[in-house]
C-alpha cells in the first residue's frame, strides 16, 4: 500500500457519502474531524488522522481494492468486464486477495486470461490459448499490437477470417498486462466481444436479426433477403454452431420467429449475422435458385456410404486427422481416389452422368 | 475532449495481406499521439464497420475511408453500415474528388462522427503517389527521362472510380516533374495492358492507385502489362516492349499515406497539427504546415 492510496482514502472520505466499496466504509465526521472505518469483520473510530492511516495499513486489501477500482479511467464495460476475470461478485475482498495471490483464470473463448495483484493492489492480467494453461515455453509478448498477428493465422498459417472461430493459434503468451492492456489485446483478438457481452448484461444489446439485416443490403448482397427461413436454420446450422464460432447466436429469422438450431454457449453474444455468413448467404441465394432435377446414378451400397462419408468429413473438418492407411474411412485419401478412378468419366462426372446447365454466375 | 480515429477499409475473406496497410498506418499514428485512441475497422473483417464505433471510448470519433474513390463504399456501405444519422451524400458537396467531411451522429452508440472524405481523393495523395516512385527507383529526384503511369481499377458502374484516377495525373502532370503522365485503368480504357503504346520514354514508373498488395496489384496488373515470366513472378525494373517499367506495387502501402489520413483528420477539425509533423517526420513526408 502506498501513501498516495491513504491520503486519497481520507480525501474521499471526506466527501459528501464518505467511501463505501466491496465492504470497505469509511467516513468523517464534519464536527470532530475524526473518521470511522467499517469493514465485514470489524469497525474501527473515531480515529484521528494519524489512527486512520494506521488502520488503513492493518486493511490495506481493503484500501488497496477501493483503490484499484475507483481510481482509474475505466469505462463502465472495462470495468465491468476486468471485475468479472476476478470474480468480484462471488467473492469478497479477504477471500479473492488470496485467490488472486495464487492467479484467478477465466477463459474468454480461447483466451485463458489470469489475474495476480502486486503488493499494492495493482492488478497484472496474463493471456494465453486456453490449450496452452500449461504449457511454459510460450513466446512472450507485451505489446497489444502484437495480437493482431496472433490472431491472424491458425496453428497450420492458414488466415482466420473470422475472429471467432474456435482455432486461435497456440505457442504465445502475453504477460504483465495492466488493465487497459488486457482490454485492448482482447479487442484484438476478440472485436468488440467486451462490449456487446455489457451490453447483454444490461439487457440493451441491439440485436439485429436475419431478416432485417437481409433487408438493409445493398450491391452484390441484395439478393440474400430471398433466403427462406428454413434455407437460413441450414445456414445457421453450417456457419453459427459452437463447432465453428465461438460467439452464441442471439439473432434469429426474425425477433418473433427464432431459429431452432441451438444459440451456443458460447461467453459473449453475436448480435447480427457477419460478413462471413453474408458472403455465404449470397452463394446460397443463387444456389437455391435451382430447381432440383431427377439422376440415375449406379453405386454400391458402400459406395453411397462413402460418398455420405466424404461429407461429413469435410464439413467436420476431420479430412487432416484421417490417418494414411485408414482403409475403414470412406474419408480416407486411398478410398477417395479409388471411388473417383471407379466412378468418374474423364469430365469428373458421378457414373459419367451429365450434369445440367447451371447459373453460369452461381 | 478526448477524440478518435477509425481508419475504415475493406479487408478481405481470402487475402490475409489485405488489412496489412491499414494496420501499418494505424501504428505510425498511434505513435504519433495524434489521437486518444486509434482504431481499425473492416467491410470483410472485424471489428465491422457496424461494431468499431462501441470499441472507442471517445465521444468525438473521425471516420477516414481507406478507400480510393468516392463511390458505393464510401457514400453508401460505409455511412449505413455507420448508422450515420441522416446521412446524405449532398453533406459533402462533392464533385465526385473533392468530397470534405461532413458531421453526423451514429445513432446506435450516440457520438459525434466527423465523416471524412476517402483518402484516395485527398490532394496530397499526388504526392504520396510520387514518394512511391522515388521508392522504386530509388531516387529522389525522379522525374526527367521517366514517364508516370497511375493505374487505377476503373469501372464502368462507378464514373468516380476513373475520377480520382485523372485528377491526380492532371495534378502531377501539371507540376511537370515527369516528361508524361497517363492515367491507365485495368477495366476500362485506356487499358494498362497497352503501357507501353502510352509512353515514349524509355523508362516509366507504374504506380497502382489501390490499398494492398492482393491480386490485382500482383498478379493482374504485372500479368496485363506482359512484365511477368513464365513463373508469373516480374522484376524491377523488368523490360516489356524495350521500355523500362518500374512497377511499385499498390500505393497504398506507402508509409507517406499515413500522412494523407491525419490531413483528412485534420480537414475536418481534429486537433492535431502538431501531430502532422511528427507522422510527416516518421513517414519521409515534407512538412508543409
Amino acid at each position: 500500500m502506498t501513501n498516495t492510496q491513504v491520503v486519497t482514502l481520507r480525501e474521499a472520505a471526506s466527501d459528501e457519502g464518505g467511501v463505501s466499496f466491496d465492504g470497505l466504509v469509511v467516513t468523517r465526521d464534519d464536527n470532530s474531524g475524526t473518521y470511522t472505518v467499517t469493514t465485514p469483520e470489524a469497525s474501527h473510530g473515531p480515529l484521528e488522522t494519524d489512527e486512520l492511516m494506521a488502520v488503513a495499513k492493518s486493511n490495506a486489501a481493503y484500501v488497496t481494492n477501493w483503490y484499484y477500482w475507483t481510481q482509474s479511467d475505466l469505462t463502465e464495460d472495462e470495468w465491468a468486464f476486468l471485475r468479472w476475470l476476478e470474480r468480484a461478485a462471488e467473492n469478497d475482498v479477504r477471500d479473492r486477495y488470496e485467490a488472486l495471490d495464487n492467479g484467478i483464470e477465466r477463459a474468454w473463448g480461447e483466451i485463458s486470461v489470469t489475474t495476480t495483484i502486486s503488493e499494492t493492489g495493482q492488478r497484472q492480467y496474463s493471456l494465453c490459448n486456453v490449450a496452452d494453461r500449461e504449457h511454459t515455453a510460450l513466446n512472450e509478448h507485451t505489446d497489444p499490437l502484437d495480437a493482431r498477428q496472433i490472431a491472424k493465422y491458425d496453428d497450420d498459417g492458414h488466415y482466420r477470417p473470422l475472429k471467432t472461430a474456435p482455432t486461435l493459434q497456440t505457442g504465445w503468451q502475453f504477460t504483465d498486462l495492466t488493465g487497459t492492456e488486457v482490454l485492448q489485446t482482447i479487442d484484438f483478438i476478440y472485436p468488440a466481444t467486451v462490449q456487446n457481452w455489457y451490453l447483454e448484461r444490461q439487457d440493451e444489446l441491439d440485436i439485429s436479426h436475419w431478416r432485417e439485416t437481409a433487408e438493409r443490403q445493398t450491391g452484390i448482397y441484395d439478393i440474400i433477403d430471398e433466403l427462406d427461413p428454413e434455407a437460413v436454420e441450414w445456414l445457421a446450422t453450417a456457419c453459427c454452431v459452437d463447432s465453428q464460432c465461438l460467439k452464441r447466436r442471439q439473432w434469429d429469422e426474425s425477433e418473433d420467429s427464432p431459429l431452432d438450431v441451438p444459440r451456443g454457449d458460447g461467453a459473449f453474444p453475436c448480435r447480427e449475422p457477419c460478413s462471413l455468413v453474408i458472403a455465404a448467404a449470397r452463394k446460397w441465394t443463387r444456389l437455391e435458385r435451382e430447381e432440383t432435377r431427377e439422376y440415375t446414378f449406379e453405386l454400391t451400397p458402400s459406395e453411397k456410404a462413402q460418398i455420405e462419408d466424404l461429407i461429413d468429413a469435410v464439413s467436420d473438418g476431420r479430412t487432416d486427422d484421417i490417418r494414411e492407411a485408414d482403409m475403414k474411412d470412406g474419408a480416407n485419401r486411398y478410398r477417395a481416389r479409388y471411388l473417383r478412378a471407379k466412378r468418374f468419366d474423364e469430365n469428373g462426372q458421378l457414373c459419367g452422368v451429365t450434369t445440367d446447365a447451371t447459373d453460369p454466375d452461381s | 475532449m478526448s477524440q478518435a480515429l477509425v481508419i475504415v477499409a475493406h479487408g478481405s475473406h481470402l487475402n490475409p495481406d489485405s488489412s496489412t496497410p491499414t494496420f501499418a498506418h494505424a501504428d505510425t499514428i498511434r505513435e504519433s499521439g495524434a489521437f486518444d485512441e486509434v482504431r481499425e475497422a473492416f467491410w470483410k473483417e472485424e471489428p465491422s464497420f457496424r461494431e468499431v464505433l462501441r470499441t472507442v471510448e471517445a465521444t468525438e470519433v473521425f471516420v477516414v475511408p481507406l478507400f480510393i474513390s468516392e463511390g458505393y463504399f464510401t457514400e453508401q456501405v460505409i455511412p449505413r453500415e455507420l448508422r450515420l444519422e441522416g446521412w446524405n451524400v449532398a453533406d459533402w458537396d462533392s464533385d465526385g474528388t473533392s468530397a470534405d467531411h461532413a458531421t453526423l451522429e451514429a445513432r446506435d452508440v450516440g457520438k459525434t462522427v466527423h465523416y471524412c472524405g476517402p483518402v484516395g481523393t485527398h490532394d496530397s495523395m499526388a504526392d504520396v503517389i510520387i514518394q512511391r516512385a522515388q521508392s522504386v527507383t530509388d531516387d529522389p529526384a525522379v522525374g526527367s527521362g521517366f514517364g508516370l503511369a497511375v493505374v487505377g481499377h476503373g469501372t464502368e458502374r462507378n464514373a468516380n472510380s476513373a475520377k480520382a484516377i485523372h485528377y491526380h495525373a492532371n495534378c502531377i502532370r501539371e507540376q511537370g516533374r515527369f516528361d508524361e503522365v497517363q492515367a491507365l485503368f485495368m477495366d476500362e480504357s485506356p487499358e494498362v495492358d497497352d503501357v507501353t503504346d502510352h509512353f515514349e520514354s524509355d523508362d516509366v514508373v507504374v504506380v497502382p492507385l489501390f490499398v494492398a498488395d492482393g491480386f490485382h496489384t500482383q498478379e493482374d496488373i504485372p500479368a496485363d502489362m506482359g512484365l511477368t515470366d513464365e513463373t508469373g513472378t516480374y522484376s524491377v525494373p523488368g523490360t516489356v516492349d524495350g521500355t523500362r517499367i518500374w512497377y511499385s506495387g499498390a500505393v497504398g502501402t506507402e508509409p507517406l499515406l499515413a500522412d494523407v489520413i491525419l490531413e483528412r483528420a485534420n480537414d475536418a477539425g481534429a486537433d492535431i497539427e502538431s501531430a502532422i509533423e511528427r507522422v510527416k517526420e516518421l513517414t519521409g513526408g515534407v512538412v508543409t504546415a
